[in-house]
């Protein structure tokens, strides 16, 4: 691809797909729902919840499915199901000797099927494949208000609860033992995870919606030792992953949300080789022993 | 607060986890100035004992009063601040000293917790307190085992609770950690505070603690330390082996 590459006029290259009102709609949208993913990733990788991110936005898709063929918001089916399903995860893990790796990935895998039989059976305009990848290049005017609406909300909750949620990250239990009210922050952290998934389904679909809440994170992890700067390095790259992986799903006709996912896991790599402080290489090491 | 009354009141108290029993009938009544260690083998349930105390799990029966009160209002008061052992800190987590000692103060500040002139004060008293003030902004990561503990300290400290639970204050720490945190337990005590200690150093225990509580899933003697701390009690604690065998024969 080198030789294209080169040729290709770097100012057409930035500036000719956002002559298509469809690419300017797609990159804006994107570039929200990555912002929000990206801040809510910034809590998920602390947390440890990246198995929780992966069942949680595969079993909002029954949810999806149910609301739009009811035609309520899909973001109300969604959340429905996504905090079902972690109840359902919690109950199942109380009640038998399950492991309860494998009871997440048992309550998640049931919910995805019998959201694939019901877009099967229900007989309406859902396009299995774009709930399945994303579409952010064909999202319709009332899926982008919904999209805003979530973000927003999103954004102010895990703002207005930053600190608490970083506390609740950290240290339940002095969160408890000050009077804190740890099962809300639980649940708050869960509900942002299912508005999120929705959201994130937009773009890149639900089989790939997870690695827009754990990718950023963890590439942010690996580059700061400040909860602030991760949150940011988490936004930015993840906004960095969506457009530049819209433009290179444009200019060489591949699938957008692989492409974003893509994009953000060599950022990954490429932090996991060469990060200052935690890269494999090491490289502050390397300069201070000159 | 009535100081003539108990700081801590934990009368039969039982703990399951789904069924499975960690603590049974354990009674423990601590005054203001008191000093406690609390002795027992791993899995003894002396963790399950700080959770009872902190709220963290719930009681399958008894009751448990702070200064004559609910542990919800005691919550809600400030009154109990916990000092986690290191293993149960993730260290990797991008926080800085500040940041951990601010936590101390979130209890009492506004929903969006930003820090107000007085909480910013009682941070910087408590960092100084610990003698952690060129490290105050340390990423948690880069601190030693000691001075991580002394953070910790110093967020109960900043938290001004009037009852301290330490888990295992001394393990993995420096001489120089060991012997502030010995002189902070004095000024601790002068001042009123209530102070239940897990340790598994017997030395310690003799050093400055008045009460000892000797646990295994429920209390096997408990009183004053020259009273209660001695081998018989501390072998059938221990499971039947002999403090000898555990502590070498200096103990």
């Amino acid at each position: 691809m080198d030789g294209y590459f080169i040729s290709l006029n770097i100012n057409s290259f930035v500036s000719e797909p956002l002559t298509h009102d469809f690419m300017r709609k797609a990159i804006l949208i994107s570039s929200l729902v990555a912002a929000v993913c990206g801040l809510l990733s910034s809590f998920l990788t602390l947390k440890g919840w990246a198995l929780m991110g992966d069942a949680v936005s595969h079993a909002v898709m029954p949810g999806v499915v149910v609301a739009y063929a009811l035609g309520v918001p899909f973001s109300l089916g969604a959340f429905i199901f996504g905090v079902g399903s972690v109840a359902l995860i919690g109950f199942i893990k109380q009640k038998s000797r399950v492991k309860e790796d494998t009871v997440i990935g048992l309550v998640f895998t049931g919910f995805f099927a019998l959201g694939i039989v019901l877009v099967s059976k229900i007989k309406s305009n859902i396009d299995l494949m774009h709930i399945l990848f994303g579409s952010p290049l064909g999202i319709s005017l009332s899926d982008i208000q919904q999209t805003i609406f979530i973000s927003i909300l999103v954004v102010l909750l895990l703002s207005i609860f930053r600190k608490d949620l970083m506390l609740y990250c950290f240290d339940p239990r002095h969160a408890k033992t000050v009077g804190i009210n740890v099962g809300f922050l639980h649940y708050l952290l869960l509900t942002c995870l299912s508005l999120a998934a929705v959201v994130g389904l937009q773009t890149v679909g639900i089989v790939l919606v997870v690695a827009m809440l754990i990718t950023p994170g963890a590439t942010a992890y690996l580059l700061t030792d400040k909860f602030d700067r991760l949150s940011l390095i988490s936004i930015l790259s993840s906004i960095v992953s969506s457009v530049l992986g819209i433009y290179l799903s444009y200019w060489f006709d591949i699938e957008t949300g692989g492409s974003i996912v893509l994009v953000q896991t060599f950022i990954f790599l490429f932090a996991f080789l060469f990060a200052p402080r935690y890269g494999i290489f090491k490289f502050k090491k390397l300069l201070s022993s000159e | 607060m009535k100081f003539e009354k108990y700081r801590i009141e934990a009368e039969n108290i039982c703990v399951d986890y789904n069924g499975k029993v960690a603590l049974y009938d354990a009674t423990l009544r601590l005054k203001a100035g008191q000093i406690c260690g609390l002795v027992g083998m791993n899995g003894a349930g002396k963790t399950t004992f700080f959770n009872a105390l902190t709220g963290f799990v719930n009681l399958s029966k008894g009751i448990i009063r702070i200064n004559g009160e609910s542990l919800k209002t005691a919550q809600q008061d400030q009154s109990v601040a916990y000092v986690p052992q290191n293993e149960g800190i993730d260290s990797d987590f991008p926080i800085n000293v500040w940041d951990i000692v601010m936590m101390g103060r979130y209890g009492s500040m506004n929903i969006l917790r930003s820090p107000r002139e007085s909480d910013i004060q009682a941070v910087k008293n408590a960092i100084g307190r610990v003698d952690l003030l060129e490290h105050t902004f340390t990423p948690i990561g880069n601190l030693s085992g000691g001075q991580r503990k002394r953070t910790f300290l110093a967020r109960a400290i900043a938290q001004r609770a009037s009852i301290l639970l330490l888990d295992e204050p001394f393990s993995g720490v420096d001489i120089r950690t060991e012997k502030l945190i010995s002189e902070l337990f004095l000024e601790f005590k002068k001042e009123g505070k209530t102070i239940l200690i897990s340790t598994h150093d017997m030395i310690h225990i003799r050093e400055f603690c008045d009460l000892v509580l000797l646990i295994n899933k429920t209390v096997v003697a408990y009183g004053d330390t020259s009273e209660v701390f001695t081998p018989e009690n501390i072998t059938s604690t221990f499971g039947g082996m002999s403090p000898d065998f555990l502590f070498g024969p200096e103990s």
